[in-house]
């Protein structure tokens, strides 16, 4: 069950309306391109049977499976613009403060190097510690102990081994891929801008039957206050993202007393606040930390007992974003189910903001009640202006209750973890306006059980998406290390029911998996 | 584990026969008993009771399950429920039901049965997955 940041696979040119240089109109306008309209461009073209487009986590999950299915290297191409599977996440990660030995909230047998996921986190780390204590934590989880969760530094570095082991680094391509388009006569062509000076054209085309798209996420947004608050004083320094870059706001904590706002409620805000208390205790800062709630749980949600989700000071707890079973059990299948706004409606519920019920993040925050250093507030934000002289942001909030407070902070952090649409991407909505690839009720791409995307497929050709651009569909967790190798095996079953690789079954799984023990090319 | 009620029940059928059947006639072989015959009708008898009677308290479990939020099954209650799926057909075996296979040596017994049921718990927590690559997402499901 994995990964609680949702960071993207891959950063990609994104915006709609960013220029597209110098490609002529007869490309631009065309839905579907041939060979001759590319050849009058000069645009060379380069075959691989298979593309993936982005090059992070979802494309290895799918990369990985298709090796051991016993597609080559050599007929898989990864398009991308960076230089490492894990860089995006990682990326993410550390700006929301998960440094590489904090960890994630992900499954010790979400094992995103090893779909079969033994051995799982818990017992490499017990190896590689020389301690028992992670197994008898995934043994006793979550009944005697809290759930094992791997630290990010592990995932990184075994994801970066089965890189190696499968040979990503022949199957990488550097570059932008601004255009997925149909290819007259089935496939796609995927036009790729290679890093200036690299390559002889300005721009190379893909042609394949088959292309997988899981391009992350477009981006995070803001709350349309904090939004509009930026845009409106240009303060960028004050007004920060979880998701970017924003150490200033520490150092500036452990040089004076500062006031903290936190936005949100979920697992972003929970590691934020962890580092303000953290820092406070190890540095001796005298950060003073509010943190305002839209919707405050203020015990277990849900009528039934049988539905019913812990909770308690404000939070929603769940282990990880999803209930357990919506990996692969009866939530999966319930989900699986459904269509449309039904099933939309019950991934919200399912989902939605909730956090880990960690005892230390539940004990630093009690301490901070008790000690006057972190408050809550609970209502909706009326207007955030700077303050009079300048040096602090006000956020005026119209409480429950019907009044009003304003509460002036130092630095005010947006945790509340919105993303983009997917029409701010501009490979997504350059597929939009010409492929014909529909979207879902929210806003992703609407895929099918086999991760094809709905009105994208083009004889014999066929597209799919996984991750974040694929949310919504018959899969609520496709966005996680488990649920991005989950997509990839139904894909690759997809393919295999096709001709064009072999369905993993007993014997290839048990050999394939001894060669992942032995670290044997797959 | 997060199995599905039909994925709960082809999984216990599976590993018996796969697991449990293999080692019920090797680990017999050592255990005392007036004869081997005699061991082997009370310790197939016993892996039988696990197969027939589970899928009842496979029932039993998928109802608990309900009314855990993330619709698991923690690792540990797999190991747990051996103790009284064990203590069940134990006192089934005393009572010569569903038939006399004479006195039942205790210790006999609890060898027998709690090394199959480790087996099948170390299997369903590594090996299952790397035989069958998709059973962990249906739930256990095999068919």
């Amino acid at each position: 069950m994995s990964d609680e940041v949702a960071p993207p696979a891959a950063t990609g040119e994104s915006g709609p309306t960013a220029p597209r240089a110098d490609l002529p109109e007869a490309l631009i306008a065309g839905s579907a391109w041939s060979e001759p309209m590319l050849g009058a461009e000069g645009i060379p073209i380069v075959d691989s049977p298979f593309v993936t487009v982005g090059g992070g986590l979802g494309s290895l999950a799918m990369a990985d499976v298709l090796r051991i299915a016993g597609v080559p290297a050599s007929d898989i191409a990864v398009l991308t613009d960076i230089a490492r599977p894990d860089e995006s996440y990682r990326h993410v990660a550390s700006n929301s403060q998960i440094s590489d030995g904090e960890r994630l909230r992900s499954d010790s047998g979400s094992v995103m190097d090893n779909i079969w996921a033994f051995p799982s986190y818990a017992i490499r780390e017990a190896v590689s510690d020389r301690t028992p204590k992670p197994v008898w934590q995934s043994l006793t989880e979550p009944l005697l102990s809290e759930y094992f969760t791997p630290r990010s530094g592990q995932v990184y570095a075994s994801v970066g081994r089965e890189a190696d082991r499968i040979g990503w680094e022949a199957m990488r391509v550097g570059g932008h891929v601004r255009m997925v388009r149909r290819r007259l006569g089935g496939g796609y062509f995927a036009l790729l801008t290679p890093p200036a000076g690299s390559a002889p054209t300005r721009r190379v085309a893909y042609r394949a039957r088959y292309v997988h798209v899981a391009v992350g996420y477009a981006g995070h947004k803001f709350l349309p206050d904090l939004q509009k608050y930026r845009d409106t004083y240009q303060d960028l320094r004050r007004v920060v993202h979880a998701y970017e870059q924003h150490g200033h706001v520490y150092e500036e904590a452990e040089r004076r007393p500062v006031t903290v706002l936190v936005r949100g409620s979920g697992i972003v805000a929970s590691r934020v606040l962890q580092r303000l208390i953290d820092d406070r205790d190890a540095t001796g800062a005298r950060t003073k930390i509010v943190q305002l709630f839209r919707n405050y749980v203020d015990g277990p949600q849900g009528e039934r007992a049988t539905f019913r989700r812990p909770g308690g000071n404000g939070f929603a707890f769940q282990a990880f974003n999803l209930p357990k079973a919506a990996w692969g059990g009866q939530v999966r299948e319930q989900i699986a189910g459904l269509e449309g706004k039904e099933r939309a409606d019950l991934v919200d519920h399912l989902g939605g903001t909730s956090t880990v019920p960690r005892r230390a993040w539940r004990a630093q925050l009690a301490r901070g009640s008790r000690e006057g250093f972190y408050e809550q507030r609970v209502g909706r934000v009326s207007s955030v202006a700077p303050s009079v002289d300048g040096r602090s942001v006000v956020t005026t909030v119209a409480l429950s209750d019907g009044s009003e407070e304003t509460i002036e902070a130092d630095f005010v952090i947006d945790a509340a973890g919105l993303e983009a649409d997917l029409t701010e991407h501009r490979l997504m909505a350059d597929l939009i306006e010409h492929s014909g690839v529909r979207t879902n009720q929210r806003g992703r791409l609407d895929v099918e059980p086999t991760f094809e995307v709905r009105g994208g497929r083009n004889e014999p050709g066929r597209l799919y998406a996984s991750g974040s651009m694929a949310l919504g569909g018959h899969y609520a967790a496709v966005d996680s290390f488990l649920g991005l190798q989950y997509a990839a095996l139904r894909i690759a079953d997809d393919l295999a029911a096709q001709g064009h690789c072999a369905r993993i079954g007993v014997r290839r799984s048990i050999a394939q998996w001894l060669r992942w023990v032995r670290n044997r090319p797959a | 584990m997060t199995p599905t009620l039909v994925g709960r029940i082809q999984t216990r059928w599976f590993l018996v026969l796969a697991v449990g059947v293999p080692w019920t006639a090797v680990v017999s072989l050592a255990l005392p008993g007036a004869s081997l015959g005699d061991v082997y009708a009370a310790t197939f008898t016993a892996i039988l009771l696990v197969a027939v009677l589970g899928v009842g308290w496979e029932l039993i479990y998928h109802a608990l399950q309900q009314f855990r939020w993330d619709k698991d099954w923690p690792t540990l209650l797999g190991l747990l429920t051996g103790i009284n799926e064990g203590a069940l057909i134990y006192l089934l075996l005393r009572a010569g039901v569903p038939i006399d296979v004479g006195p039942i040596d205790t210790t006999a017994f609890l060898v027998h049965f709690a090394s199959v049921w480790t087996l099948v718990w170390l299997a369903t927590n590594g090996p299952m997955r790397v035989v069958f690559i998709r059973w962990r997402f249906r739930g256990g499901r095999l068919i």
